[in-house]
């Protein structure tokens, strides 16, 4: 650690975590800021989607899993009593690879978040609607949606709906933002849209986003950590790590000698 | 070039034996369920009339209709209907979307097996001393129907599970990562999501106990009831009633100098009946089904 007071907004130390039997995660320790995009890269099966799936604790939801070690969340331990998993996944959101809007309007897909956690009686028509507007500003999608912000969001185009998975994080004012490939699914119009909003989100969300992709990691993120078999191997700048890896192993990687 | 070697030939004619063979069994699938159908129908043929459903039996059964016990068997089924369907459902989205793999959800789900795997006339004696004597209920319809909502409750649980598994998991994910709680992901997603699919399939399991016998014989069908011709509304949920099952069995055994088409037309409303229930909800399930993108 260095002596500077820096804040990190995502810190790990010494995170293990395994399914069963099987260590996916092994000491993981890690510091992440806020206000730039950090990408997650290394061949399948290395433990990135399983890490992102720990800064929101959503791994519980899943089989069998233990977890040892701390992770501090803009300086809260998330593992300390008293943590709430409801307010912890409302400030830490996360998207997925396959756009997963559920099949109701547009609208009710915004506003589902706020409709969860808050009372009825204080969601007015009006606070709704400008929470749907501003969120769908936010992404961009505003002038295409808002005729139609009765349309099932399932039969919007992949792009939009990729679009407007991130708009439904954002009425519940997160902080991160954790992205699971979100462009595997669309084609490179729908990844050039993602990876531009993406850049237009950055200063106000810390955005980590896994991705399979070492192009996309290059272009779209501005710090890079890459994992292997359950390690941390190199974690720098995007253009450090791309232009002289420090290990070997990553220097493989992005040469494309394995993966 | 490209020609069929000797081998080749030999291959191809297995082959085409092989393809015969599992056709013939796929098909001869069909074969009873037609026979079934034909012989009941041509026995049956001089009794069938929409007169022989809606009147009572007269003159000790031997003439007349079966409406006492149509009704009677509408009655159980519907009851058990309600009494397994929300214990049934309930129990499978515990199972689904709340246990996690420890010696509670071990025991539930070998219970549900055992269950599915206990004689139907040992549910029978369970209901006759659970419900008509522990309970008090005495034989009666609703004693009738609890034993048969006990005996489905297996096979509504499986065909909930299934229709709720056939939620995808990506809708779950979506409401738990916004910070959704089980139970407002299941009441926002899963069940609107799932919702046709369980009433469908817990219709079709309950209709099939409309040709159960021996649990009703113990607990609440008994050979004769005195209703009205078309009554709707014969019997009250303490009394006992008549079921097309039993009546079949009575008119098969009992009684003497019924003609034998009596019996058949009876067989023939019954199967008639579940195969009539058993297509509106499989019709029902493909056109939900239909309606849903995703």
């Amino acid at each position: 650690m260095s002596d500077q007071a820096v804040s990190y907004s995502i810190e790990t130390r010494d995170l293990d975590l395994w399914y069963g039997e099987f260590q996916a995660l092994k000491r993981i320790s890690l510091q992440i800021k806020g206000g730039i995009i950090t990408s997650l890269i290394g061949p399948s099966g290395c433990g990135k989607t399983t890490l992102l799936r720990c800064f929101n604790r959503i791994n519980e939801r899943y089989g069998y899993v233990t977890t040892k070690g701390e992770i501090d969340i803009l300086g809260q331990n998330i593992y300390a009593p008293g943590v709430s998993l409801i307010e912890l996944r409302k400030s830490v959101g996360m998207v997925f690879q396959r756009p997963n809007p559920l099949p109701i309007s547009v609208y009710e897909n915004l506003v589902f978040g706020l409709r969860i956690h808050g009372e009825r009686s204080s969601l007015r028509r009006s606070l709704l609607d400008d929470a749907v507007e501003s969120a769908l500003a936010e992404v961009g999608l505003w002038d295409d949606l808002k005729d139609r912000l009765d349309a099932r969001a399932t039969e919007l185009q992949l792009e939009q709906q990729q679009k407007l998975c991130i708009a439904r994080l954002l009425p519940l004012k997160p902080q991160v933002i954790l992205m699971d490939e979100p462009c595997s699914a669309l084609d490179i119009e729908g990844t050039r849209a993602i990876e531009e909003l993406m850049f237009a989100l950055k200063e106000r969300y810390t955005i980590v986003i896994v991705t399979h992709n070492m192009s996309q990691a290059r272009r779209a993120s501005d710090e890079c950590i890459f994992m292997l078999l359950g390690e941390v191997v190199e974690h720098d700048r995007t253009e450090q790590l791309f232009l002289v890896p420090r290990n070997p192993k990553t220097a493989d990687y992005i040469e494309g000698r394995y993966g | 070039m490209f020609t069929a070697t000797p081998h080749i030939l030999r291959k191809q004619r297995t082959e085409r034996l092989a393809h015969a063979m599992f056709a013939g069994m796929a098909l001869s699938i069909v074969v009873p369920l037609v026979c079934i159908i034909a012989f009941l129908v041509v026995k049956a043929w001089p009794s069938l009339s929409l007169a022989f459903l809606i009147e009572p039996p007269r003159n000790m059964q031997t003439e007349g209709g079966i409406w006492p016990a149509l009704i009677g068997t509408i009655y159980l089924v519907v009851v058990a209907l309600f009494a397994a369907a929300p214990v049934g459902v309930l129990a499978a989205v515990y199972l689904n979307e709340y246990a996690t793999d420890n010696w509670f959800t071990r025991l539930v789900n070998l219970a549900v097996i055992n269950l599915a795997g206990v004689p139907s006339i040992v549910h029978a004696l369970f209901g006759l001393g659970a419900f008509v004597l522990a309970a008090g209920l005495g034989q009666s319809v609703i004693a009738a129907s609890l034993t048969l909502a006990v005996m489905t409750l297996p096979v509504v649980i499986a065909s909930t599970r299934e229709a709720l598994v056939a939620v995808p998991r990506s809708f779950r994910e979506a409401c738990w990562n916004v910070g959704a709680t089980r139970w407002q992901t299941i009441r926002a997603v899963v069940l609107p999501n799932a919702i046709s699919g369980i009433l469908t399939g817990v219709i079709l399991q309950v209709s099939r106990t409309a040709g159960e016998t021996a649990p009703i014989l113990f607990t609440g069908a008994v050979m004769y009831k005195a209703v009205e011709k078309g009554d709707l509304l014969p019997y009250r949920l303490t009394e006992s009633c008549m079921a097309l099952a039993t009546h079949l069995y009575n008119l098969a055994t009992q009684i003497n100098g019924a003609p034998e088409s009596l019996q058949f037309a009876t067989a023939t409303v019954l199967l008639g009946a579940v195969l009539l229930v058993n297509s509106t909800a499989i019709a029902l399930r493909v056109y939900l089904r239909s309606r849903k993108k995703w």
